[in-house]
């Protein structure tokens, strides 16, 4: 086997060095009735050139060649080349959570310098070296806002991305912590009197995101108010990283609960991303997670250490602030060169580029279908309403090496025939062109025909 | 220090800043192309949302940026510069035809909502890596969607809730050994149950009759990790699972020490209920400096239609797709599939490995264990002389004598070029020193370390103040981490705020 470094010179010599005469004595002490006789009855060893042929095959059946506007929480930025490079070093890559910090400071830094560039992007005080991704940072945001309230309830907008809600829910369920929802209006942000309405003395907090599922940007200064006059905290969610170049961060939030994905990681089918937690300094000892921090060593020279340790559950077992251990070092570390690599003005022209691109589609869009929320500033996505249902739609698309926004009715049935589209800086007007023209093709032909078969027709 | 040289020689190595001190106005290491619609009034468009400043965010070039993060690498240790051997953390050798093909176009682009249709590589992916994960363990079905191990003990631990629910009773407590890794006990509490501590015996195996005391109906599953900690085979495995199943509790495995037991020993064989896989330990995905990992649940069919959703599925025409219509799931634990990137390369060792490279992988894990453990016993003590799988801990009685704790020795180690074992874990044994060396080291490295271990033990006694001022050769000192948590220091600040 390539990977293994020993001849079977080698292991007879070790072996006779322990004292044994057999590779089976080292198994002796499992129960013989439950050792494995056969082999494993999977495929056999395949070389290097096999493998690469497999997942090229997989990558062919994988949308390969397709230009995408979807978005929801997953979003196709422009990758600098020099992150994969940075990032493949052996000393990265290969390296653990740098517990021994004096041979660590290279990653023990880099996580000091994602943390302060965090800071600066979301206005917060500190920030967390990463969660697992913004599901679970969100889901985490709130337990913290629980244990740092004392009240347990949670109110949750329903313009939260879907499935961040269903894993809140899931973590929610066995922690006591009732959730209930509070809808939107119809310029796509939440309500905010039935938010106010949500909330009672027993509130932790109001969970929002922004710019939310819709990509509608909502009125954070009025949620916040609403919820600090109720003595619950403002947990923001934030899915796409790129707004934070032109969109205002939550400043009034207690704690925003990030996806850093758009930051120079692969969509890779959904993971691995980089969630992290951002909040004010006074709360830092209720967060989860690993932080590093600032300290000298003993000749007084700069260095960085994991710090606050007690915090976590190797050291407190089952009363640390979460069960996190490892996280998404290496992704958090993509994020923090792709953030270095734009920095001060390119991240503003990068979000500049996104909402030039977006306002466009979305004007087209609505020459030939409904665009909802039109009133309301949005980042970087929008709902188109059709005649035609959505998923035919984006068969016809298909066809074109095309896919269409993200159909809602599984999510928001209340929104009929409505697809989220998404348009980022790699959004080509001639692509944007394209899809309105076949949109609008099949809006015109849906409404000329009264027949349920002739759109079949079409779609197939 | 006699025999340092061989492992290790001193080298320059680059200074360098924080970004933050390297930025000046007008750098930039980006370019966009041009705009092809028509440039937005970005006022117009947001409004008060519109933000006009992005603070201290860096302005620094392409070269520099390439300098920056090279030089920082260069301080630290990893696998690819030599042994690593951080017990139970299994840091083997991380292959680079997993990072290629993880980086294949559309397998690293595929969006997760891209339509079934085009996203049959992607799903053949994650069913061909679920039933070979399947077989390996001997369990009946499987999640990939746990983000790390912590995540999928709490996805496990969920489901063991639901399957007692389902019964009319979720049970309150999870009993844990008192040598198991601190996220059992962390991760029972987010699913609301309480811990029950359950001592080792003189083995360092679970003890039989403190079980059997502690075992009853309100007990909902023991979390065990097989190997334990100590690197020790629980030989009364079977009666353990005897105990639990009389009483109608689970038995849910750690399967954070896999890695002894891959092609030898199936845990579904030996009565495990649920249990869950780190792919960045025994599956070969980079560690990365701390994640990203993976955490797949496999178990027993008594428990499948608990499975968080979705659930790959072969549909009525023959091709893959996602089944989310499962009334009895625990829900989500994660947005989208899990960190799909991680199967890909855990697919990749698998076929790099086959069915008798895998158990030789196995094999010459808990050979070099065992040659360790051979090469060190008398030079420092052993706690438990139970046989010893993929890793063994000692302690530092011996080297306390001279006031040289774990932590000492660890330091030291550094100086003769090896990463340090852990320390001071599985909290059972004073003092440890838990060394995993896994199948990734050559017979000459192992004996590099045994020599390195050794000469540290003769400075313990000829001049302890040596070891306990390590180590000497790197670019800081012990850090003050008392001060740091003291006084936190999280973020960089700009020297001199300029008034305006």
């Amino acid at each position: 086997m390539r990977y293994l470094p020993k001849s079977p010179a080698d292991r007879e010599g070790m072996l006779k060095t322990i004292g044994l005469r057999s590779v089976d004595e080292l198994f002796s002490p499992i129960p013989a009735e439950y050792r494995l006789t056969r082999d494993l009855n999977i495929p056999r060893q395949m070389a290097e050139s096999e493998i690469v042929d497999f997942f090229r095959q997989r990558s062919r059946e994988n949308g390969d060649g397709y230009t995408s506007f979807l978005g929801a929480g997953a979003y196709f930025h422009y990758r600098p080349v020099i992150i994969d490079s940075l990032i493949s070093r052996g000393e990265f890559l290969t390296a653990y959570t740098p517990y021994q910090a004096e041979i660590s400071q290279g990653t023990l830094q880099s996580i000091f310098e994602f943390q302060t560039m965090i800071c600066e992007l979301t206005g917060m005080e500190v920030a967390n070296a990463s969660m697992y991704d913004g599901s679970t940072a969100a889901a985490e945001g709130v337990m913290m806002a629980v244990r740092l309230t004392g009240r347990r309830s949670v109110v949750v907008a329903r313009s939260l991305h879907p499935e961040y809600r269903e894993v809140l829910a899931t973590y929610a369920t066995h922690q006591g912590m009732p959730l209930s929802v509070a809808g939107f209006g119809d310029d796509g942000r939440v309500n905010l009197k039935e938010l106010e309405k949500s909330i009672t003395p027993e509130t932790a907090c109001v969970l929002v995101q922004s710019p939310n599922f819709f990509g509608t940007i909502e009125d954070l200064a009025a949620i916040a108010e609403i919820a600090h006059k109720h003595g619950a905290m403002l947990v923001v969610s934030i899915a796409e990283a790129v707004s934070l170049g032109i969109v205002e961060p939550p400043r009034d939030a207690d704690v925003i609960a990030m996806e850093a994905q758009s930051f120079g990681v692969p969509l890779g089918f959904g993971g691995p991303y980089c969630g992290v937690i951002a909040t004010r300094e006074k709360y830092v000892r209720q967060m989860p997670g690993r932080l590093v921090g600032q300290t000298v060593d003993k000749q007084g020279k700069r260095g960085f250490v994991l710090t606050l340790a007690t915090r976590e559950q190797h050291i407190r077992r089952e009363k640390a602030t979460s069960n996190i251990c490892t996280n998404q070092a290496l992704v958090a570390l993509m994020v923090n060169i792709f953030m270095t690599v734009y920095g001060k003005v390119g991240l503003k022209e990068l979000a500049k580029q996104n909402l030039a691109k977006t306002a466009y589609a979305a004007g087209q869009f609505a020459k030939h279908g409904k665009v909802l929320f039109g009133g309301t500033p949005r980042f970087n996505e929008f709902v188109v309403q059709t005649t035609e249902d959505p998923y035919a739609i984006n068969s016809r698309l298909l066809g074109h090496k095309m896919v269409g926004g993200l159909p809602l009715k599984k999510f928001y049935p209340e929104l009929g025939n409505a697809a989220l589209w998404c348009c980022t800086e790699l959004t080509t007007r001639i692509a944007i062109d394209t899809a309105v023209g076949l949109v609008a093709e099949s809006e015109r032909s849906v409404r000329s025909s009264s027949t349920k078969e002739e759109v079949e027709e079409v779609a197939r | 220090m006699k025999h340092m040289t061989r492992k290790a020689t001193r080298h320059v190595n680059q200074n360098e800043g924080l970004i933050f001190e390297k930025s000046s106005a007008g750098k930039a290491a980006w370019k966009l192309p041009p705009l092809d619609v028509p440039e937005v009034d970005t006022a117009a468009l947001l409004g008060a949302s519109e933000r006009k400043d992005l603070g201290n965010m860096p302005e620094v070039s392409e070269i520099e940026i390439i300098r920056h993060f090279t030089r920082l690498s260069t301080w630290n240790y990893a696998i690819d510069l030599g042994m690593y051997p951080l017990g139970s953390c299994t840091m083997k050798y991380n292959p680079r035809v997993n990072e290629a093909v993880a980086r294949v176009e559309g397998i690293a682009n595929g969006h997760p909502y891209q339509p079934e249709k085009i996203s049959q590589g992607a799903l053949h992916i994650i069913k061909t890596l679920s039933e070979q994960l399947i077989e390996i363990t001997g369990m009946d079905a499987i999640t990939l969607q746990p983000a790390a191990g912590a995540h999928g003990e709490m996805t496990g631990l969920l489901m063991v809730r639901a399957y007692h629910q389902s019964k009319g009773n979720a049970r309150k407590k999870i009993l844990i050994p008192d040598s198991a890794h601190g996220t059992n006990p962390a991760t029972a509490a987010m699913v609301n149950y309480a811990v029950e501590n359950l001592k080792s015996d003189s083995r360092g195996m679970v003890d039989i009759a403190a079980l059997e005391a502690q075992m009853n109906e309100d007990v909902a599953a023991l979390m065990l990790t097989n190997p334990n900690t100590l690197g020790v085979f629980e030989q009364d495995i079977h009666k353990i699972a005897d105990i639990l199943h009389a009483k109608g509790g689970l038995l849910y495995m750690d399967g954070a020490n896999m890695n002894a037991l891959v092609g030898k020993v199936r845990p579904g064989d030996f009565g495990v209920d649920v249990m869950h896989l780190n792919l960045h330990k025994t599956f070969s995905t980079p560690h990365g400096g701390g994640g990203p990992g993976s955490g797949p649940v496999a178990i027993k069919k008594a428990l499948e239609p608990f499975l968080p959703t979705p659930v790959v599925t072969t549909k009525s025409d023959g091709t893959l797709g996602f089944d989310y219509n499962r009334p009895q799931s625990v829900g989500r634990v994660r947005a989208f599939y899990g960190n799909f990137g991680m199967f890909v390369r855990a697919l990749a060792y698998i076929q790099a490995n086959g069915p008798d490279g895998l158990r030789q992988t196995t094999e010459d894990a808990v050979l070099n264990a065992n040659y360790i453990r051979k090469g060190l016993e008398g030079t420092y003590d052993l706690p438990y002389s139970t046989p010893t799988m993929h890793e063994v801990v000692f302690s530092d009685k011996v080297q306390l004598k001279k006031g040289v704790r774990t932590m000492d020795i660890a330091k030291r180690l550094i100086d003769y070029g090896f990463h340090p074992y852990t320390t001071a874990f599985p909290l059972i044994v004073p003092g440890a020193l838990m060394i995993e060396p896994t199948e990734s080291e050559s017979k000459e490295e192992m004996d590099l370390f045994i020599e390195a271990m050794k000469s540290i033990a003769e400075e313990v006694e000829e001049d302890p103040q040596t070891v306990l001022d390590a180590p000497h050769s790197t670019r800081v000192s012990r850090l003050d981490e008392t001060a740091a948590a003291r006084k936190p220091v999280l973020r960089w600040k700009p020297a001199v705020l300029q008034p305006e």
